[in-house]
């Protein structure tokens, strides 16, 4: 039995990669590992706003920066367990498939899905990561001195 | 004051139906769709969601459609959706220090660490007009760039050198909840962090015309761009129902730091200040612009002098820095005012009687 300690910190990770997931993605790749299950609506999908927060100077005082359209919705399965999604956007099929997998990562289904969505969704933000940095690293400018005319 | 007026349904109706038809324009060009507008115009996607203040790409894209492409009217049916959304929280300050940066340039510090990067940038371009994206073609291929060694590393903020040596402001820290123009009137003093908000969501021209008003003189404080920064952040909020916060996505974001020259007034040693832009989206302009009325309005904190300059007055900046107010007071005037006319008619009819009159009476008097 895990402490719960680290069993929110996995949930915290887990979430936030299902949120950052392209549009569809977790749906197909959820689709592709499992027949859905049965489930409960304990809050529908629904549409809302965050406020986005900045701080002054970088670091200083908060300030409120602008909203951001998210998507958030709650279920539970059959069995019992509880499955949250919170995500940036309008998307509705997002957030049902990111709470399901959110859900059935607390039945034995868990490693069959750590391996086949969020390990895959893992890989495919690190790529994705680095190659606009490395895109990002060509543009970067290597100066060079210009040798002067004086003897 | 205007007064109800009925009977323009059928007119309105026809005009409604004329708009959709001119927005289509001719039927035999191919329609734009919502996903070409937020890939192809990003940056006209982007300025929507900075003053109207939501980051959203395909809703901004579809107000720009709606919109016939009128920036301000797309930017004012992102206000309108806005309001019809419950508001689910705030999420954490975002960490710009982390940011994965497409573009990160210094004017102060040649050698900074991370590098100067330039990112998908118009600066140095020759601003000639390119007739080869007439030709609809795509563009050739490009490789996938070779990884530079370290291509992830982290970008430390250029301010933290200059800090080191004590010789700039550092900004105070806090954890104050911010004022917010969205849920309250906008009512003065305002301190930086409703400023700041206001300035965020303001009109990139107002802001664009008021900072150059402080580099020709108007409240000079001698700008350098410290640092520009353009990048993705991850957003991260409290989820009151699991009692932790989680991502909940990624968000892009320009920030521009200026260092400004400062002699020292009676409470500050001399040293350098700052101006602070942060924008949504790819908005360096609006960045940079922000970072300069932000230092000017700071000029009470700091014990500058008041010169009387437009950027030093926080009513005037930010009761007017708004253009979805603007336009809305602006535009009303077109709207029938036809009793306020009819009285103002009568008023002139009768001075103008009296002034014809007044010679004739002068005269009698003098006789």
């Amino acid at each position: 039995m895990e402490e719960p300690n680290a069993e929110t910190a996995a949930r915290k990770v887990r979430m936030g990669r299902l949120a950052k997931a392209p549009e569809g993605r977790v749906a197909a790749l959820l689709d592709a590992c499992l027949d859905r299950p049965g489930f409960d609506w304990l809050r529908a999908p629904e549409i809302g706003s965050v406020m986005v927060r900045g701080r002054a100077g970088g670091t200083g005082q908060p300030f409120n920066l602008g909203e951001v359209t998210v998507t958030r919705c709650a279920l539970r399965l059959a069995s019992g367990e509880v499955g949250h999604a919170y995500l940036k956007g309008r998307r509705k099929a997002d957030a049902e498939a990111a709470a399901l997998v959110d859900a059935l990562m607390q039945t034995d289904a868990a490693a069959r899905l750590q391996s086949g969505v969020l390990e895959v969704l893992e890989d495919e933000a690190r790529t994705a990561r680095a190659s606009r940095a490395a895109r990002a690293a060509t543009t970067k400018v290597d100066f060079f001195t210009m040798v002067r005319g004086e003897d | 004051m205007y007064v109800a007026v009925k009977g323009g349904e059928r007119a309105i109706d026809n005009a409604h139906d004329w708009l959709a038809e001119e927005r289509r324009g001719d039927p035999s060009v191919a329609e734009l769709s919502v996903a070409q507008i937020r890939e192809q115009l990003a940056l006209a996607v982007n300025r929507v969601m900075a003053e109207g203040s939501l980051q959203d790409a395909d809703l901004a894209a579809l107000a720009i459609k709606q919109a016939r492409g009128d920036l301000i009217e797309a930017i004012f049916l992102i206000r309108a959706y806005r309001t019809t959304l419950p508001r689910f929280g705030a999420t954490e300050a975002v960490d710009t220090g982390a940011m994965a940066c497409d573009r990160r340039i210094s004017a102060t510090f040649k050698d900074l660490p991370g590098g100067q990067v330039l990112g998908p940038t118009f600066d140095y371009t020759h601003r000639l007009i390119d007739f080869a994206l007439a030709a609809e073609g795509t563009p050739p291929e490009q490789p996938g760039p070779e990884a530079p060694e370290g291509a992830e590393q982290p970008m430390p903020r250029v301010m933290e050198f200059l800090n080191r040596e004590g010789l700039i402001e550092t900004p105070e820290p806090g954890e104050e909840t911010p004022r917010d123009v969205t849920r309250e009137p906008l009512e003065l003093p305002a301190d930086r962090a409703l400023r700041l908000q206001v300035l965020s969501r303001a009109d990139e021209g107002f802001l664009l015309s008021l900072a150059y008003s402080t580099q020709r003189g108007y409240a000079r404080n001698h700008p350098f761009v410290g640092e520009l920064r353009i990048g993705t952040v991850p957003l991260e909020m409290e989820v009151p129902e699991l009692g932790f916060s989680v991502e909940i996505g990624e968000i892009a974001l320009t920030e521009c730091e200026t260092v400004n020259q400062f002699t020292g007034s009676k409470s500050e040693p001399p040293q350098f200040t700052r101006g602070y832009g942060l924008v949504f989206g790819q908005s360096e302009r609006k960045a940079i612009s922000m970072a300069l009325v932000d230092r000017a309005l700071r000029w009470e904190e700091l014990g500058e002098d008041d010169q009387g300059a437009p950027a030093q007055d926080t009513e005037f900046v930010l009761y007017h820095a708004d253009n979805i107010q603007a336009t809305g007071f602006l535009e009303h005037i077109k709207l029938p005012h036809y009793v306020d006319f009819q009285s103002e008619l009568e008023l002139v009819r009768k001075l103008r009687r009296e002034s014809a009159t007044r010679p004739a009476r002068e005269a009698e008097e003098c006789a």
